[in-house]
């Protein structure tokens, strides 16, 4: 066990695998672990954009007590033996963080009354719990020409924050990317640069990967508001993905079909269109019970109350007494 | 006179071709480092010389070398940043248009010393003049045999390109200029890994400025210690400055670093003082990325030393009454000049070249500088004031790469150094815009982008 | 669209610089090429880079709309980019667009009648020292220590050799 590498976060501390990530390791510890806007574990590549994950590492390891000169991506960042670090304990952390998401608020259109991923937002999340009341923006909000990518997907580019998950989403599981990001600095958007639509079967992916309401499901376009609609663990035998899918009904009738996302909400098997778009008949699914919402979320808050499962822990990471 | 150790040969007539330019001496350094040295002293020669970079971080350039992983499998690259885009900044443009081959023996050497078989002189796009002589005079160090298969006999492989940029400033930055290189779009890469470790393609990478380059045939040919015995402490050897602004003798000037900044601005060796016998107000030293001070303390440091042109010099004071060499492209304000508006142009001007990749420089950038704008144009409150340092708070330190950190200075230092200037534009938006009519700004009406 | 041979040497040319499978290290080089040739790029001339070079067409966009020397609209026989940046506006670059924008009488972006002139702005040119500068695509040499005077000769040099 001696290769395993001790981290101090918020005053607790886990021994990791080498190669483990600070934010890696905030998550096995459960408790505050950083938010996230644009790491997405299950795609390569993704993290280091968005900047809320931002914290203070005020010893490097247990070699070099020097802090790190300034805060750092929790989600990119390798742990180091000895390694201590701050997060929510740490003011000029939290400070950063409210600093981003003001940031990530400024040019968003607020429009979460009209917004089909209002209820299941991260970005509305993030707001809550470090938004200001009141904003100090007073320019005038960026905007774009609005642009049809198909059938399936409807795209609000104004309340893109950039995280490129969809990018990497339609490069990994997509093979054939046609989307991407356009311009560049403020002016950046996702776009196809000619009117194209996405429809490899697998794009369907990038709905779910979408922090905010920039990517949304076209055929469960302003059907209902999330928090109304009941979700159920459901499968089918699919021979292009996994066929483990979310229903979400509206009485007896499937009104949005989801992959399931995990308690960081992240989707680890994604669905293909065909799950995703096309079988919208309960006969079409063997129905396996209502799904474990989060006691945060805006639709755990009154729907169910089935007793929440405590995150699986990685079984290889050792806990130290605190 | 000062020793010249990159502009030596600089009026020699002719110094652009092969010819002229190995009957002055050039090229020397190919031979002594392929026949008499090996990589690993050379390395050593250029860490006992204290070369710092001279892109604008100042990173002693013998350390990073040293850091390259030798132990990988993998090809090493030596890259040149050749990708000058810093405003106030003119210095390798003037040194590849006048001594290209300076630059090809640094190469040379450089790549040599690395063990890199195959390098790159990455040039801004704009700079499509440059790109053609580069081209020309790398042909003909093909053709004398210093570039190609067994260079001079000695069993040594380099090949040689220029890539050209497609115009990003973000590029000067060295993993934006990689991704670049590799044919993407010039966004930094998240650090660690390091271009040392992991660079070009993946593999060990070095990425150095052409002043920086340009500077390694000289310490092959003289040695490391006569190079450290020029400038002053850790502020080694000679650095181009590119000087221009409201100065009398806009140029580049080959210094030896600790030259008095009085003495540069004022001798007509230098810059030759104001412009039209006006007084000075302020200067940016190192490119518009640096704090910019005010007369008082650009002549003086806080505890009232003269301020040196060196490294530790400029940053005496910290950021509270201190500045950095940076670059050295050092702009000159004379009495006329409004600081706002220039802020503004340079606010806007970061905003302009942020890759847009992570949050608080993509939205920041855009925020100060429509703030800016604001107050400029005579519509700003006082309370603008503090939340435009604030802003900057909260990009400096926060972001992927240093484009950030480069968008909040010269914001915090003007604001720190000028407030009462701020202020007037809020109080009095009239008169400051009526007083632009008669400077150099002269029309009231801003230029905006369609 | 097809490149002529000729041009598709000078892309194997260009090709052969990198490392096997790095042909992307290609594209800027390449798209500058087309620019040369055509004027701008289109969309078809992008797809038939990528075509080429074996990429996605998306990658190929993704590239000529980050960096600002590349035209995605067609423009002028003459592209007067002149430099804004703060080191040119202290010897009166804002006074000398002003000036250009009235003698061409077009603004900022937009290109003569007779698709003579398209004029921008650009950011720092590295002629700090020898401001105002403006350069002129597709050669792009500069134009340093700008002057009216010194514009109205520029002028109407470009127009009598056209």
């Amino acid at each position: 066990m001696s290769d395993l590498l001790k981290v101090t976060i918020d005053g607790k501390s886990i021994e990791v695998p080498p190669g483990t990530t600070i934010m890696q390791a905030a998550r096995q510890l459960g408790g505050k672990y950083p938010p996230a806007m644009c790491y997405y574990e299950p795609l390569k590549n993704t993290g280091g954009k968005c900047r809320v994950c931002l914290v203070k590492v005020a010893q490097t390891s247990e070699a070099n007590p020097r802090p790190m000169p300034k805060l750092v991506a929790s989600c990119i960042t390798r742990v180091e033996h000895g390694m201590v670090v701050e997060n929510e304990t740490s003011p000029e952390v939290l400070d950063a963080r409210n600093g981003v998401v003001e940031f990530l608020l400024i040019n968003h259109p607020l429009d979460c009354p009209v917004c089909d991923q209002a209820g299941e937002c991260d970005l509305q999340n993030l707001s809550y719990e470090h938004g200001h009341e009141q904003t100090r923006y007073e320019e005038g909000r960026r905007e774009f020409e609005r642009i049809d990518i198909g059938p399936y997907v409807q795209l609000h580019m104004t309340r893109c924050i950039l995280c490129y998950r969809c990018v990497y989403a339609a490069d990994q599981l997509t093979g054939q990317r046609v989307h991407g990001v356009l311009n560049r600095g403020d002016v950046s958007e996702i776009g196809t640069y000619i009117q194209q639509s996405i429809e490899n079967e697998f794009s369907g992916n990038i709905i779910d990967v979408c922090p905010v309401g920039a990517l949304t499901d076209k055929t469960y376009r302003f059907k209902q508001r999330v928090w109304f609609s009941k979700p159920f663990d459901a499968h089918r035998d699919c021979d292009k993905c996994c066929g483990k899918v979310v229903l979400w009904m509206k009485g007896d009738a499937i009104i949005r079909v989801t992959a399931r996302k995990n308690e960081f909400g992240e989707v680890t098997d994604f669905i293909c269109n065909d799950c995703r778009f096309e079988h919208k008949q309960a006969s079409d699914w063997s129905i396996e019970g209502p799904r474990d919402i989060i006691p945060e979320s805006v639709i755990g808050a009154n729907k169910y109350e089935l007793p929440v499962v405590s995150p699986a822990v990685n079984v290889d990471a050792k806990f130290v007494s605190e | 006179m000062a020793t010249k150790i990159l502009l030596e040969n600089l009026a020699v007539e002719g110094i652009r071709a092969i010819d002229t330019y190995m009957a002055n001496g050039g090229y020397r350094a190919v031979s002594k480092a392929l026949k008499e040295m090996s990589p690993d002293q050379l390395v050593e020669e250029v860490k006992a010389s204290g070369l710092r970079g001279r892109g604008g971080a100042g990173f002693p350039t013998g350390m990073k070398w040293s850091f390259l992983d030798k132990k990988s499998d993998k090809p090493r690259y030596l890259v040149c940043n050749a990708d000058e885009s810093e405003p106030g900044t003119f210095k390798d443009r003037y040194l590849m248009e006048r001594i290209p081959h300076l630059l090809i023996e640094g190469m040379i050497t450089a790549s040599y010393a690395l063990g890199a078989n195959t390098s790159y002189i990455y040039v801004r796009g704009e700079m499509m003049s440059v790109i053609r002589l580069l081209e020309r005079a790398i042909a003909e160090a093909y053709a004398k045999g210093f570039l190609g298969k067994n260079i001079l006999g000695s069993g040594y492989d380099l090949e040689l390109y220029v890539q050209p940029g497609g115009g990003a400033y973000i590029c000067g930055e060295e993993t934006a200029l990689l991704e670049s290189l590799e044919g993407k779009r010039g966004n930094p890469r998240n650090k660690p890994p390091f271009p040392a470790v992991s660079g070009l393609y993946g593999c060990p990478t070095v990425i150095n400025n052409v002043e920086t380059i340009a500077s390694v045939p000289w310490i092959v040919n003289n040695g490391g210690a006569a190079y450290a015995s020029i400038g002053l402490g850790k502020s080694t050897g000679t650095k181009l400055i590119s000087a221009c602004g409201n100065i009398r003798q806009p140029g580049v000037y080959e210094i030896e670093l600790g030259l008095p900044v009085e003495e540069f601005i004022y001798s007509d060796a230098y810059c030759g003082g104001i412009a039209e016998g006006r007084e000075l107000k302020a200067v940016v030293p190192g490119g518009s990325s640096v704090p910019i001070l005010p007369k008082e303390l650009i002549l003086k440091t806080a505890a009232g030393e003269p301020r040196l042109m060196s490294y530790e010099s400029l940053a005496d004071g910290g950021f509270v009454s201190g500045s950095m060499l940076g670059s050295g492209g050092f702009i000159v304000f004379d009495e006329r000049a409004c600081i706002v508006r220039n802020l503004w142009n340079f606010t806007r001007f970061y905003h302009h070249e942020s890759c847009g990749q992570c949050s608080p420089c993509r939205e920041g950038t855009g925020w100060m500088e429509k703030v800016l704008h604001r107050i400029e144009h005579g519509h700003g409150k006082m309370s603008d004031i503090d939340l435009l340092v604030d802003v900057a708070k909260h990009i400096e330190g926060k972001t992927i790469c240093p484009l950030g950190d480069a968008a909040a200075w010269p914001v915090g230092s003007a604001i720190r150094h000028f407030r009462d200037e701020f202020e007037a534009h809020v109080k009095h938006p009239d008169s400051c815009l009526a007083k632009h009519l008669h400077g150099a700004y002269a029309h009231a009406v801003p230029i905006m982008e369609p | 669209m097809e490149f002529s041979q000729e041009i598709k040497r000078e892309f194997d040319q260009i090709v052969a610089r990198y490392p096997q499978g790095r042909q992307k290290s290609g594209l800027l080089p390449i798209l500058h090429r087309v620019q040369a040739e055509y004027g701008w790029l289109s969309t078809e001339a992008m797809n038939a880079v990528a075509e080429y070079l074996n990429l996605n067409p998306i990658e190929v966009y993704e590239v000529a709309t980050f960096y600002t020397m590349f035209h995605l609209e067609p423009v002028g026989k003459y592209v007067l980019e002149v430099c804004r940046t703060g080191p040119c506006c202290l010897v009166g670059a804002e006074t000398l667009l002003q000036y250009l924008q009235r003698k061409l009488n077009i603004g900022i972006g937009e290109t003569t009648p007779d698709g003579l002139f398209t004029l921008k702005t650009v950011e720092c040119l590295a002629s700090c020292g020898t401001g105002p500068v403006l350069q002129i695509g597709p050669e792009y040499l500069y134009h340093e220590h700008l002057t009216e005077q010194k514009l109205d000769q520029l002028i109407d040099r470009l127009r009598s050799e056209s």
